[in-house]
């Protein structure tokens, strides 16, 4: 186990310092000056020279790669261009909003999806069956984006008491998790699915109903528990993904996470902003999946013994 | 079942495939659809009923009615027309990237599992780098990088997708070298490159068919995303995901602007994605997990 873990660590390393040359030179071959973006149309060539060795902008791509990776591990991630703060308060500050959202829309989406696709393995062929499948099957198809703003139309412009923007209310939270939720309930319903109907023509099931244990107990402990194992490895890549989706949601409910800090500085052009920020998100994702990694070598031992 | 099943190299492979697929309704019914939103895409100057750029500010924000079906936007100009032309955004943007990210994928695929060694761990490196990544986090710095347009998004889409063809292809690769005709070829002083193309190609076509059905609704989505944060194509060219972007300011006043482009892209996601399934269990039962 302990080879396995050290060689998992250093494969997780090993990815985060790829990423991290990927996106410096993808962020720093972009046409446009963002010094002189940030100065004005009246500026001299001499003053942009001057701010451009201000902040080290003249040198080469390789010396500025290692200076701020250097910064980055020791939790320097440079100043915003234009808002003069340090990059790090601001990514703090935006990852909680996103965090909560994050955590809240999943477990909303657990809960949705694990009931839908339970119900449908128990109600196998009939109606309810095809109307949940069809549920999901939309819900994986269409964009969050979109299931934001049609939230918007039919539930939050007709009751006041729901907010369609901000996050500073309980309230507030209902439309931004149900529209970043659709999309993961409706996968982990059809892998709940699935795996709940694979698992119910099993011999301890029909052992279980013959001992003429009760019903719930045996959707619950019987099927249920045996089922989690492939819906883990749902949750797992979802979580990913989860962070990343959450920028369209962001952006349409107008909160201040990650996503809505990373897309306005895009397109001010603000690189230190951006670059640290696609690296917590990479730094957030590779931890992550190191973790289902290593959940799964504790769960499985034969990964673990594999090579 | 599948023991029976020709080598896809051989001729009657596709045929039997194809019988497979006919028999299966959901997944033709799709097709037709497909080839429909094809159809659309490559005519929409002839089936649009008004230029889709064409400003009436007159008629802004007109609720739908028997002259413009699906209503006017902010600048007048009828939403069916430009649902019509977004579908040609779609559908070029889908499939242009993953004809990308399949070339790619499948040299990648190839090289690891063919050379084996220090090019297998580089390779495998890489699809591990990119996999780990969510994508549109990566779209959009590369977009930043390269600008908005509709090549960009085919460029961008195209390069950042094609680790799962490249993993897929890798495995099959590992089979079919141990395979006789492949060992015979490279006795017969057979070139690599040869090998790569004469005998491994055709075996991973059906593996390649399938991951680019199945990668089209994702490269749509993703564009649709990217083109609702204002990264995508540039206006005035119609793209769904903007459509949807520029109707979010009129969401009280009139809601079917909103309402008409993303029903377009369900639509379009839904019946790529059942293709995709139709077409994996025909072409490559194998594949399904």
């Amino acid at each position: 186990m302990r080879r396995y873990l050290v060689k998992r660590i250093l494969l997780a390393l090993g990815i985060l310092f790829a990423i991290s040359i990927i996106t410096f030179f993808v962020l720093n071959i972009i046409p446009g000056d963002p010094v002189a973006l940030m100065l004005g149309d009246n500026v001299d060539p001499e003053t942009i020279e001057t701010v451009r060795h201000n902040l080290g902008m003249d040198k080469s791509l390789g010396i500025q790669y290692v200076e701020w990776i250097a910064g980055f591990l020791t939790g320097n991630m440079g100043e915003s261009y234009f808002q003069h703060k340090p990059v790090l308060g601001m990514i703090v500050d935006a990852f909680g909003y996103t965090a909560r959202l994050a955590v809240v829309a999943y477990a909303v989406a657990l809960v949705i999806g694990l009931t839908f696709g339970i119900l449908a393995a128990l109600h196998r062929g009939k109606a309810l069956e095809r109307i949940l499948m069809a549920f999901a099957v939309a819900g994986i198809s269409a964009p969050s984006f979109w299931v934001a703003i049609v939230l918007q139309i039919f539930i939050g412009l007709r009751f006041r008491a729901i907010p369609i923007s901000g996050l500073d209310r309980p309230a507030a939270y209902l439309l931004p998790c149900l529209s970043l939720g659709t999309r993961y309930a409706a996968s982990i319903a059809r892998i709940t699915r699935t795996s709940m109907l694979e698992i119910m023509n099993q011999d301890f099931i029909r052992t279980a109903r013959a001992k003429g244990l009760a019903r719930a107990r045996i959707v619950m402990v019987h099927m249920f528990r045996n089922a989690l194992i492939p819906i883990i490895t749902v949750v797992g890549s979802d979580l990913t993904t989860l962070f990343a989706g959450s920028m369209l949601t962001e952006s349409v409910f107008n909160i201040p996470g990650m996503g809505k800090l990373l897309v306005d500085n895009i397109t001010k052009r603000d690189i230190p902003v951006v670059q640290g920020g696609v690296m917590m998100v990479a730094l957030l994702c590779v931890v992550i999946y190191l973790v289902v990694d290593l959940l799964y070598a504790v769960v499985d031992p034969n990964i673990r013994l594999e090579e | 079942m599948e023991e029976k099943r020709k080598n896809p190299a051989s001729r009657g492979y596709y045929q039997e495939s194809w019988k497979i697929l006919r028999k299966n309704p959901v997944a033709m019914v799709c097709l037709a659809f497909v080839l429909f939103l094809v159809f659309i895409a490559l005519f929409a100057p002839l089936i649009a009923p008004f230029d889709p750029d064409a400003i009436d500010m007159p008629s802004k924000l007109k609720a739908p009615d028997n002259v413009h079906l699906f209503g006017c936007d902010e600048f007048g100009r009828d939403i069916l027309s430009r649902c019509i032309y977004g579908c040609r955004v779609s559908l070029s943007v889908g499939i242009v990237s993953q004809l990308i990210a399949v070339v790619i994928g499948y040299f990648m695929g190839v090289c690891a599992g063919y050379f084996g060694k220090r090019v297998d761990a580089v390779i495998s490196f890489l699809i591990q780098v990119f996999a780990s990544l969510p994508d549109l986090l990566l779209a959009m710095a590369l977009m930043f990088a390269l600008g908005r347009g509709l090549g960009n998004l085919y460029i961008a889409l195209g390069v950042l997708s094609w680790a799962k063809t490249a993993r897929l292809v890798r495995g099959t690769v590992l089979q079919l070298k141990e395979k006789e005709y492949v060992k015979a070829c490279r006795i017969d002083g057979g070139s690599s490159f040869r090998i790569i193309m004469k005998h491994l190609l055709p075996n991973c076509i059906p593996t390649l068919i399938i991951t680019v059905t199945m990668g089209i609704p994702s490269a749509i989505l993703s564009e649709a995303s990217l083109s609702f944060l204002g990264l995508g194509v540039r206006a005035p060219m119609s793209s769904w995901g903007m459509m949807i972007s520029s109707s979010k300011t009129f969401i009280r006043t009139s809601p079917f602007y909103s309402l008409f482009p993303g029903f377009c892209i369900i639509i379009t996601v839904i019946a790529f994605n059942m293709l995709g399934d139709g077409l994996r269990d025909a072409l490559d039962p194998k594949l399904r997990k």
